[in-house]
């Protein structure tokens, strides 16, 4: 009975809609922890835009590293809309790209910024490290597990907030801020290429005592497994994560399917989006909705990616060829 | 042993009687002079080493695939990213063997009956897909093909997808497993000469004829188990294909790609469902290869055992 609901169904979706309503697809290239927000936004959106326009809608996923899924947009990989970890992966396809307008940012709500998030410590049951803040992680013996800054979003963010930690703690001293980083690097094992491959070495693998996460990933995590095998810790100071949203201009204006990939992007602000997204632990853009969560989410200190100039600088400067991250990691 | 014992009873035709085994079989043991506990000792070294490393790993595949029962297992095969990502392999494969069996065909048969200069360098070339890592292999294409790449404006201009689609997963395949089938070919082919081909040629025939009449049917089980080889590894293949499909879940996904994002989204029952299909697939290559093996083993003898 279920072969054949499912046969039905599968002919009905591999069939060109005949009809008089028009069947979009749209491809979404994604960073890694969004698989399960997609997944719930996505098939809410067509429902909703069926019911609004008649139309239906498909909405293909690609996941993987922020950096290396942009790389395959930049190569080829046509996607109608990216939702990345951060604008500095999004910045490459404006120019030199020219895949996506300038104005990008501009064109939709919150600098583009649909839900945010920030990066606490997940550590394993009981902490038996203690640890309580980002100078525990420089600790001999301290086995920290985050991704490779130079293809995961998640990672950058990593690395930023625990560089606002070491200049607030050095007074901006940036020299004993770099050696504060360089300590902290020479204790990571292994650096994964997305913040999924290093969850699943943290939880899966068993490797290393603190893993640097996604707060919405860490809260992920402890669902999948149980909420007795993992703590959350939140540092002193951390960085307001704030990943970005864009229609890719030239794919979308070739395929005919600008329409329907921003009223896509639009619905990500809607209230009903936006409380999918507070459901999947991240911070709602949206003050109201993020109001009627406010619980779930500690609240701690927050730089923000201005505070180090934007992506447009702080991209080349800090994990660029020959930027600060390689710098300290060739230490 | 028991398939060596029966030789004596039932000779079969065409051999000549200097051929034939002489006495029983098993006294060619007698070269052994090892005593018996050292015999054990290394039997028994050989036989955990295959339990730990070759049939634990399988035994949990499917122990881990069927751990929520039949009902979620078929469930995880039969959804619909499952299904187009097994489609994706088995079309993958069904476009790539074809190919490199006839480039291994033409390759095997110019570099084993023919003299040419450059032929040292075509023997090393078709070696180049073994040594080249996957990952590699799919970048390759992607400076070729891709947006930015040598092509890539002229493809994109006209519409044309080759990385990110179904072609470059194809290609990239097609270069990974391109050397299975000449390599299997050469050997035999080496050692069979052109005496045969020669003397059809003498009587009259045709190139095309002596290429049907005569040399395939003295290759056609090497070419078969070549051609088991590259199917094998063209269903398996992870990091070249990895680098050109782009990930879309139900579109450009084979099933090596779908095990991988099954595991990452916290789906195990579904990764390891998938991944013991996989394990199917190579189960049933290596019962044919063997009977290959056991059943056609003079005819295979040149080539390199696997």
């Amino acid at each position: 009975m279920i072969k054949k609901t499912l046969s039905v169904l599968l002919g009905a979706l591999a069939l060109p809609l005949a009809a008089h309503a028009a069947s979009y697809q749209l491809l979404n290239v994604s960073y890694d922890p969004t698989r399960e927000l997609y997944r719930a936004i996505n098939e809410k959106f067509a429902a909703e835009y069926k019911a609004r326009t008649g139309d239906s809608v498909t909405i293909q996923q690609s996941h993987g590293g922020s950096g290396k899924q942009a790389r395959a947009v930049f190569d080829g990989l046509d996607a109608d809309v990216v939702t990345l970890a951060l604008g500095g992966d999004i910045l490459p396809l404006v120019d030199p790209g020219h895949l996506i307008r300038k104005d990008w940012e501009t064109r939709l709500p919150d600098h583009a910024s649909p839900y945010l998030s920030t990066i606490v410590f997940l550590v394993r049951k009981g902490n038996p490290r203690h640890i309580r803040d980002w100078n525990d992680l420089v600790k001999p013996g301290v086995g920290v597990i985050t991704p490779n800054p130079k293809t995961s979003g998640g990672a950058r963010w990593n690395f930023l907030a625990a560089y606002a930690y070491a200049l607030k703690a050095n007074n901006n001293d940036k020299d004993k801020a770099l050696a504060f980083m360089s300590t902290l690097f020479r204790n990571v094992p292994v650096l994964d290429t997305g913040a999924r491959g290093s969850t699943t070495t943290f939880v899966q693998r068993g490797l290393g005592d603190v893993l640097l996460a996604w707060e919405n990933e860490a809260f992920l995590a402890r669902e999948e497994f149980g909420n007795d095998q993992f703590e959350i810790v939140v540092p002193s100071i951390s960085i307001l994560a704030e990943p970005q949203v864009a229609v890719v201009d030239k794919v979308v204006d070739r395929k005919g399917t600008r329409k329907v990939a921003e009223a896509y992007l639009n619905y990500l602000y809607t209230d009903e989006a936006q409380n999918i997204i507070a459901q999947n632990h991240y911070r709602p853009s949206n003050p109201q909705i993020a109001a009627k969560y406010a619980d779930q989410f500690p609240k701690l200190d927050l730089v923000t990616i201005r505070d180090f100039g934007g992506w447009a600088k702080a991209q080349p400067e800090y994990f660029g060829d020959g930027g600060v991250f390689d710098q300290i990691y060739r230490k | 042993m028991s398939t060596l014992s029966t030789v004596p009873l039932q000779d079969p035709p065409s051999l000549p009687p200097e051929f034939r085994p002489q006495g029983p079989l098993i006294r060619r043991n007698s070269a052994v002079t090892e005593s018996a506990w050292v015999q054990w000792l290394l039997v028994a070294t050989a036989l955990l080493f295959l339990l730990g490393f070759l049939l634990l790993p399988l035994v949990s595949v499917f122990t881990e695939a069927l751990r929520h029962g039949w009902k979620v297992y078929l469930d995880a095969i039969s959804e619909p990213d499952a299904r187009s990502a097994i489609g994706m392999t088995l079309l993958t494969a069904a476009i790539a063997v074809p190919f490199n069996v006839a480039f291994g065909l033409a390759a095997a048969w110019a570099i084993t009956k023919f003299e040419f200069r450059g032929k040292t360098l075509l023997v090393s070339l078709i070696d180049l897909p073994f040594s080249v890592s996957p990952v590699v292999a799919g970048l390759i294409y992607i400076l070729v093909f891709g947006r930015n790449g040598w092509f890539g404006p002229w493809l994109f201009d006209h519409d044309i997808r080759i990385v990110f689609a179904i072609p470059g997963i194809v290609i990239a395949t097609m270069f990974v497993t391109f050397p299975f089938i000449a390599r299997e070919l050469i050997p035999l082919m080496q050692e069979q000469g052109t005496d045969h081909e020669q003397a059809a040629l003498s009587l009259g025939a045709s190139g095309w004829q002596t290429f049907r009449r005569v040399t395939l049917p003295n290759i056609k089980w090497a070419l078969l188990y070549g051609v088991l080889l590259c199917t094998a590894r063209a269903m398996g293949e992870f990091g070249a294909v990895s680098v050109v499909s782009g990930h879309i879940r139900g579109q450009t996904d084979t099933m090596p790609l779908h095990v991988e994002i099954l595991y990452n989204e916290y789906q195990f029952a579904g990764a390891f469902a998938v991944a013991s299909l996989l394990a199917i697939f190579a189960l049933v290559t290596l019962a044919l290869k063997s009977y290959l093996e056991w059943r056609h083993g003079d005819e295979l003898a040149a080539t390199r055992r696997h």
